[in-house]
Formats: C-alpha cells, sequence, structure tokens
C-alpha cells in the first residue's frame, strides 16, 4: 500500500505556513489587478468530519443498520434534502441555503491519502494538495498557494490566511497575508509614530510593521464572545471582510472534528461552528457571496460502523461540503459507492469514488479560469481532473 | 562599533543582558556555563513517561462506566494535556535564570535539530524525557553520542514510524505473512539527510535502504518500554556507506552505535552541522570561513561540541552580524523576562492561566507554538518566517501588554535601555524612548524594536 512520506513535505514545511510566509517588499510595484471578481474560500475541518453523519445518506437502508445511535435519518431528526441524503440536525441553519440553491455536497470524497489515519499526515497531504507518488521538487508548499502562483496580477492583498491556526494551504512562495480577527494593535498614536521611527532603517521590520497598523486599522478587532460557534464566526466575519476588499482567496480552519466517543455531542458542536461561518460569510459579504465559493474539506472520513462508545474511528471516504452563491447548489454531486457487503473500503469505510481535490481543481477553474494544464500539473501535480461536475452556477 | 564579549555573548548566544546578573566575561566562563544545562533534579524518564501513558489509558477504558470515573479521566486528561504548558514554564524559568544563557540556547537548538512531536495527549511526558534524557546530558559531549540517543529514542522511534517497521526477512515477518509488516525508511532517511550528512550529501537511496534494515529490532512500546527485539530486525550484514554493520551473528544494537558513530564521524556531518550551528547563531549565510573552521575543528577531534562551540564564540563573525537574526518567540519571551528583571522562580511560581497569558499563548501567536513544529525539519531560521504583520502585531501586543501585567513596578525606560541592550542600542530607539508618553510605552517600544527583537 501506499505510505506516506514526511520527506515529501519538507520543503513546504520549510516555509512556514500561516501568515509567514515571504514577505511582500515590494508590494506596491504590483498595479495589474486580479483578474477576476470571483471569491474562493476553503475552511479545513481539523480531526476527521464524519461526513456519513453531517450528510445522511439514510437512503441506504445500510445506514441504519450499522449505526443504531447515530445517523438516523428524518425519523429521527435530520433534515431530509431529496428522499435519499437527510442534513444532520445541527446544519439547519444552513437549509435555506440548500433550498436556494446555495449548499451543495459531494460524498465519498477523499485525497489520496490511505490507511495510516493519522490525522497529522492526512491534513498535511490535504493542505500540500499533492500525492505520493511524485518527486520530492515537487512538493513545494500548499495548494492555495501555487493556486496564487498561477493567478497572474496576485499579490500579498490577494489571499489571506486567517485565523491563529497554520495554513499550511496557504504556505509557499507566493505572497500572501494573515491576520486573527483577535488580533489588535493598540498603540497610542504617538507611540504608533515613535515605533515607525524605530524601525525606519530596518525595511523587514517597518515594512512589516506599516501592513499590521494597516490592517489592524481596517478591520475591526472582534472580541470573541461566548457560545459554541464564536470563533468560528468571527473568522468568518473576518474573512468576509477581506474579500469585500481586494481579497478573492481565504483559508482558516475549524477544529474539533474527532469524534470516538459520544459522536452526537461533539458533531454537533462542531457543526454549528460550520455553520456558523459560513452564515458569517454570506452575511458579510452581502452581494459578494454571488461570486463566492466555499469549500468546507476534511482529511478523510470515519468508519462507517458506529463503535462501542457511540463514536467512530478514522476512515478513508468523507464529504465535500459546498456554499456560496456561486455554487450550483440544492443538489448531490458525485457517486454514491454504497454501504452493503463488498462496498466498503477495508470493509470498513466509505469507498472514495472520486478525489477532493478534482472540485477544488474544477472550481478555481470556473472561479478564476486558471489553465486545466497549470490546475494538473502545477496547483494539483499529477492530477487527473477528470470531467466537469459542473458545480458552479 | 566595537562590542566587548561579555555583551555579544549574552546577546547572540544567550538570551540577552539582565539587570541582575552579569552576563559571561570571557569564552572559558560561556564554556563552563554549558554545565547547568545537565539534566535536572526533576528530570522526567521514559519510565515515568511510560506510567503516565498507561495510567491514562487505564483511565479511558474504563471511562464511561460512572461519573466518577468519567471525571477522572477528564481530570487525568487535562492534566497530561497541559504537561506541555509546564514543560515550557519549567524550559524557560531555566533559561531566565542562566547567566551566560548559552546552554539552554543549545538545549533549543539540539531538541530541534532532532525534531520530535508528541502526537497526542498520553506522549506528553514521553516528548519531555526526549530532551532529558537524548539533548541535554550530550550537549557538552559529543556529537555521536546524541546521535545516538536521539535517533534511538522512544519518543523519535514513534515519531518517525520506527516503531512499524518490520525487516521483511525478518522471523516475526516470515511468520505472519497475513499481518501487514514492512520495512519504514523514515527514520534512516531523517537520520541522514536532516540530523547528520545532510540533504545534498553522497548517500543513496541504497544507503537509506540498509540503514532501515539496520534499524529494524528498535521497539518502543508504553506496555513493555524500550526494547531492541532481533526477532523483527532484518537478518544479514547491511551496507551502509560501504561499511558491513552486523552480519553472520545475531544483530544487535551495538551494530547499530556503530554506524550512528562512524556516519557521525563523516566529513559531510561536520560540514553540514557547522554550518547549521552558524546559521542558527551567527547568520542565514555564514561566511565559508566561519563554516570551515568549525568543521576542521569538528573533523579533528571527531565532533567534540565544545571544542566547536568555542570557534563559534570567538570568531569575529560573530560580532560582524551583529542583528543578522530574529529572536524566536521562546527566545523573545525569555529574553523579556530576563531583561524586567523577572527570575526563573517568578516564572516557575506562575500560576497556569497567568503562564498560559503571559508566554504560552503569546508564543503561539507568533508563529511558534510549542512542541508543534510544522515538520521533522524543526523551525525556521529566516527572519522573514517571523515577522509576518500578524505575527509582528502578536510581539507589539506582548511588548505592550505583558510587563504590566507580570510587574508591580516597570522599570524606568531610559534605565532600561542601558541595562538590556548596552552599548548596542541604537540611535533611533536611544531617540525614541525618552519621548514615550508613559513609563509603559517606553518600556513596550524596547521590547518591540527591532533591536530588541534581533540578535
Amino acid at each position: 500500500m501506499i505510505e506516506l512520506n514526511r520527506r515529501l513535505f519538507l520543503k513546504s514545511a520549510a516555509l512556514i505556513g500561516c501568515s509567514a510566509a515571504a514577505h511582500p517588499l515590494m508590494t506596491s510595484m504590483t498595479f495589474a489587478s486580479v483578474p477576476s471578481d470571483n471569491r474562493l474560500v476553503v475552511i479545513i475541518l481539523r480531526g476527521a468530519m464524519d461526513g456519513l453523519d453531517a450528510i445522511q445518506p439514510y437512503g441506504d437502508p445500510m445506514l441504519a443498520k450499522l449505526r443504531q445511535n447515530i445517523s438516523v435519518g428524518p425519523d429521527r431528526g435530520a433534515l431530509d434534502l431529496d428522499g435519499f441524503y437527510a442534513l444532520h440536525p445541527s446544519l439547519a441553519p444552513l437549509l435555506p441555503l440548500w433550498q436556494k440553491g446555495e449548499l451543495a455536497f459531494a460524498h465519498a470524497v477523499s485525497t489520496p491519502y490511505r490507511d495510516k489515519r493519522s490525522h497529522f499526515d492526512g491534513q498535511d497531504l490535504l493542505e500540500a494538495g499533492t500525492g505520493h507518488d511524485l518527486p520530492v521538487n515537487w512538493q513545494v508548499g500548499g495548494w492555495l498557494n501555487r493556486l496564487l502562483q498561477a493567478m497572474p496580477g496576485s499579490k500579498a492583498e490577494t489571499a489571506y490566511a486567517v485565523g491563529l491556526e497554520q495554513m499550511k494551504i496557504l504556505s509557499g512562495e507566493a505572497a500572501h497575508l494573515g491576520w486573527a480577527p483577535q488580533s489588535s494593535l493598540n498603540f497610542s498614536a504617538q507611540a504608533q509614530l515613535l515605533l515607525e521611527h524605530i524601525y525606519h532603517d530596518d525595511p523587514l521590520f517597518r515594512d512589516t510593521a506599516r501592513d499590521a497598523f494597516r490592517i489592524s486599522s481596517e478591520t475591526e478587532r472582534t472580541d470573541v464572545g461566548k457560545g459554541a460557534d464564536a470563533e468560528a464566526v468571527a473568522l468568518g466575519r473576518f474573512a468576509a471582510d477581506r474579500l469585500n476588499a481586494e481579497a478573492r482567496i481565504a483559508a482558516f480552519s475549524i477544529t474539533g472534528w474527532d469524534s470516538h466517543a459520544n459522536q452526537g455531542a461533539v458533531i454537533g458542536r462542531a457543526l454549528e461552528r460550520l455553520s456558523g461561518a459560513i452564515l458569517a460569510l454570506r452575511e458579510g459579504l452581502g452581494e459578494n457571496w454571488g461570486r463566492t465559493t466555499v469549500l468546507a474539506m476534511t482529511e478523510f472520513g470515519r468508519t462507517v460502523r458506529e463503535n462501542g462508545s457511540s463514536g467512530t474511528d478514522h476512515g478513508t471516504g468523507g464529504a465535500l461540503i459546498m456554499s456560496g452563491g456561486a455554487i450550483r447548489g440544492g443538489r448531490a454531486y458525485g457517486d454514491w459507492p454504497g454501504l452493503g457487503e463488498g462496498q466498503l473500503y477495508a470493509d470498513r469505510d466509505l469507498m472514495p469514488t472520486r478525489d477532493i481535490r478534482a472540485y477544488a481543481g474544477w472550481a478555481m477553474r470556473g472561479l478564476f479560469g486558471t489553465e486545466l494544464a497549470a490546475i494538473e500539473q502545477s496547483v494539483f501535480p499529477g492530477l487527473d481532473l477528470g470531467g466537469d461536475p459542473k458545480i458552479l452556477a | 562599533m566595537t562590542i566587548d564579549f561579555p555583551e555579544l555573548a549574552a546577546i547572540r548566544l544567550g538570551f540577552g543582558l539582565s539587570p541582575i546578573m552579569a552576563p559571561p566575561p570571557d569564552v572559558d566562563a560561556l564554556l563552563a556555563g554549558l554545565a547547568r544545562s545537565a539534566p535536572g533534579p526533576g528530570a522526567v524518564t521514559t519510565a515515568k513517561a511510560q506510567e503516565l501513558q498507561n495510567e491514562l489509558m487505564a483511565l479511558r477504558a474504563v471511562r464511561r462506566q460512572d461519573e466518577r470515573s468519567e471525571k477522572e479521566f477528564k481530570a487525568f486528561n487535562q492534566r497530561m494535556g497541559r504537561t506541555i504548558a509546564f514543560d515550557l514554564r519549567l524550559r524557560m524559568a531555566r533559561a531566565v535564570d542562566d547567566p551566560t544563557g548559552f546552554g539552554e540556547r543549545l538545549v533549543q537548538f539540539w531538541a530541534d535539530h532532532f525534531t520530535i512531536r508528541p502526537m497526542g495527549v498520553g506522549r506528553n511526558p514521553l516528548a519531555m524525557a526526549f530532551v532529558d534524557e537524548a539533548i541535554r546530558p550530550h550537549i557538552a559531549g559529543r556529537f555521536e553520542d546524541m546521535f545516538f540517543a536521539a535517533d534511538t529514542h522512544p519518543m523519535m522511534l514513534v515519531y518517525l514510524d520506527q516503531n512499524t517497521s518490520r525487516g521483511p526477512n525478518s522471523m516475526a515477518a516470515r511468520n505472519r505473512k497475513d499481518k501487514k509488516l514492512g520495512l519504514n525508511e523514515n527514520l534512516a532517511r531523517e537520520a541522514m539527510e536532516l540530523h547528520s550528512l545532510g540533504a545534498g550529501a553522497p548517500y543513496t537511496q541504497d544507503d537509506v535502504r540498509e540503514l532501515a534494515e539496520l534499524l529494524t529490532g528498535l521497539t518502543y512500546d508504553s506496555k513493555k518500554g524500550f526494547a531492541y527485539r532481533p526477532q523483527i530486525a532484518e537478518p544479514g550484514a547491511e551496507q551502509v556507506l560501504g561499511v558491513n554493520y552486523g552480519g553472520e551473528k545475531r544483530a544487535s544494537l551495538d551494530d547499530i552505535r556503530a554506524a550512528f558513530r562512524d556516519i557521525a564521524r563523516r566529513p559531510e556531518t561536520a560540514q553540514y552541522l557547522s554550518r547549521k550551528l552558524a546559521v542558527h547563531f551567527v547568520s542565514d549565510d555564514p561566511s565559508p570561513e566561519l563554516v570551515e573552521a568549525m568543521a576542521s575543528v569538528w573533523r579533528e577531534t571527531g565532533g567534540d561540541l565544545p571544542q566547536v562551540y568555542r570557534v563559534l564564540a570567538t570568531h569575529p563573525d560573530l560580532a560582524a552580524n551583529l542583528r543578522a537574526k530574529v529572536r524566536q518567540p521562546f527566545d523573545l519571551v525569555v529574553a523579556g523576562f530576563r531583561a524586567l528583571g523577572i527570575t526563573g522562580k517568578d516564572v516557575r511560581d506562575l500560576e497556569f492561566k497567568k503562564f498560559r497569558a503571559f508566554a504560552f499563548d503569546p508564543m503561539a501567536r507568533m508563529g511558534q507554538r510549542w512542541m508543534n513544529q510544522n515538520g521533522p525539519d524543526g523551525w525556521p531560521e529566516d527572519p522573514q518566517a517571523w515577522i509576518a504583520p500578524q505575527l509582528l502585531a502578536a510581539r507589539i501586543t506582548w511588548a505592550t501588554q505583558m510587563p504590566q501585567r507580570m510587574l508591580k513596578k516597570l522599570p524606568d525606560p531610559r534605565e532600561m535601555l542601558v541595562t538590556t541592550l548596552g552599548s548596542t542600542r541604537s540611535d533611533g530607539l536611544a531617540w525614541a524612548v525618552p519621548k514615550a508618553e508613559s513609563q509603559a510605552e517606553g518600556v513596550a517600544l524596547i521590547l518591540a524594536s527591532n533591536d530588541f527583537n534581533r540578535r
């Protein structure tokens, strides 16, 4: 079986993720504007979301047999979508989006990661966007960064890594910015002037501080309130704010999906965070929501069978949740592999029927006009994009 | 500007100047100070880490039996989670109290060179044992001993997948054909590429594979502890870099030790590690003269580390590249505590919440989440990796908030300028600090300055 090799990620790891990418000392030199008004938001769901519980394929009779306490369909409170799939009750706030065609999903997707089922390696591969079988020098940074490199006119302001979590998906050679909603710079005007004087002869500190004070003044500091979804809402709001300005790409992550036990409580809270973030994006983006695609991705799915502590363990096939006004929503994408005998991966997991990167690849093709060759050769090196699933409206 | 040795050593090789302790007067005092970084009285052992992990697993097994077992598990699990922060608090307290600081800087350097990540709260104590057992005993010794201790330590075996590696022709693999038992090259590759010879050194994929086969047999699990198990080791001799190890006789740990010793003494290792030390302590692009001076002593002495450090500490490049490096968040926070006259005892006595607020969380916001490096190559070295808008904002915010929350009485910024930066303070900073509107802002300007954030 294929083994994940950490060697593949060294190059990207060397260029620390998050906001710490190469600093755009020369930002003012770039006058060309980004050739698109469309927006892409990638939300990394860290901890392996159980797609079978988030979007329940209750029309497959095996689901209820394999899961006594979880994923139980409309009879037990889930919201029917199309007679086959039902939405977890904690995603109820997103039901109006489904009805308006602004929410969709693809089931049975995965990265090429197989069999080891480690969160760390799984997330590394998801954010690197690579396969296992490539020469080392192809493995540079995260796939959103390589998308930036393929976007003429992109500059630091074009992409934001939002939040305190490192976003390896944006690490790499292309300049981008990072900021957390709860960051602030509460310096008095006098102290700021003095600090500018102190940094004056040190270009790295001078230019970085200028960006920091600018971002801080342009954005409101979000005091993260109380409540399960407060931080996720703050991330969504901040991302929307930047996307309304010059940014076209934003990435952040939502944690807390590792539901080994008592899954009902664990995934319920996590889904509330996800729907809070999506609704904050929609509200914050206003008219721009119509030009926005949100992709919520997780490193792998979970076991199909419920375990002994009313939870699930690390699996393979999972679900991609798509949202945004640019989406052709209100429908399920992808091929359903079935949950019956002989249909599971390694007799335990949902069988992946499509590479999750194909959806992201077709999304960037539609949103930014990125060349197919660039997507297959540099953004997702070695990927066969396959047919267009036509997820964009 | 000519900088005298004590100031230079404190700023570039230690954690900065302090108003309450003197810097090392000369290079002999600097090197004598390394003895302070030996394992302390509270050192964590693998045996202790094993015990804690097993206790956690036992509590996990019975959780949900009743309310009491659930509560007990949660409390213990939380305690294990917090050990990471307790570990950081201890590490910082030692660094704050060390008058020369070089030893603790080297603990940081070598622990990062041999990056490990606990990956799960149950192994947090094992990550601490790694530093106490594999790094601290050897920072003032020979590299080959640290190399062997680090790459055969249980924490490394777990982190780099050695634990799951089986000789394809071992007895265990032959008897259990149904189970997937195979060779894993991860540790062998890092041992050569990251830990010793360096990428680009003349070794081949065959050398990696042969070393991986030689390493089969090394195991750790929390029930049985560390063991060398010949039944999972690949039989026969392995040829690594042209030398045969093992052979007709039963494979043993001594063969592995011999291989590590030979790799450690290779000239490529001398070159790679001399350069890495120079990059960390002197400049991202160190001069070939400095690197060669260190590497030649490395070769002559068989990697006797204090003799290599001596070259580094006495070379003119140390002064010539002042401020070329940005202090990593750990170094910045320790230097900040020292500059404010905060003692190691003050740090140790901080309650958990306050320590998180003053050190642990700010470090994460500055891009250095403790024990959570991106990959086995550890923390980045280049200044751009640490100075980006959000990360710099976190440094400035910490400089503004931490002193007022930690101290009842702030120092006079004009005096602090001298006690923390000595003769190295720049004109711009000396001009600006007295113009601050308050004492707190004056202190914040010093701690946020590029003078202070660089070394």
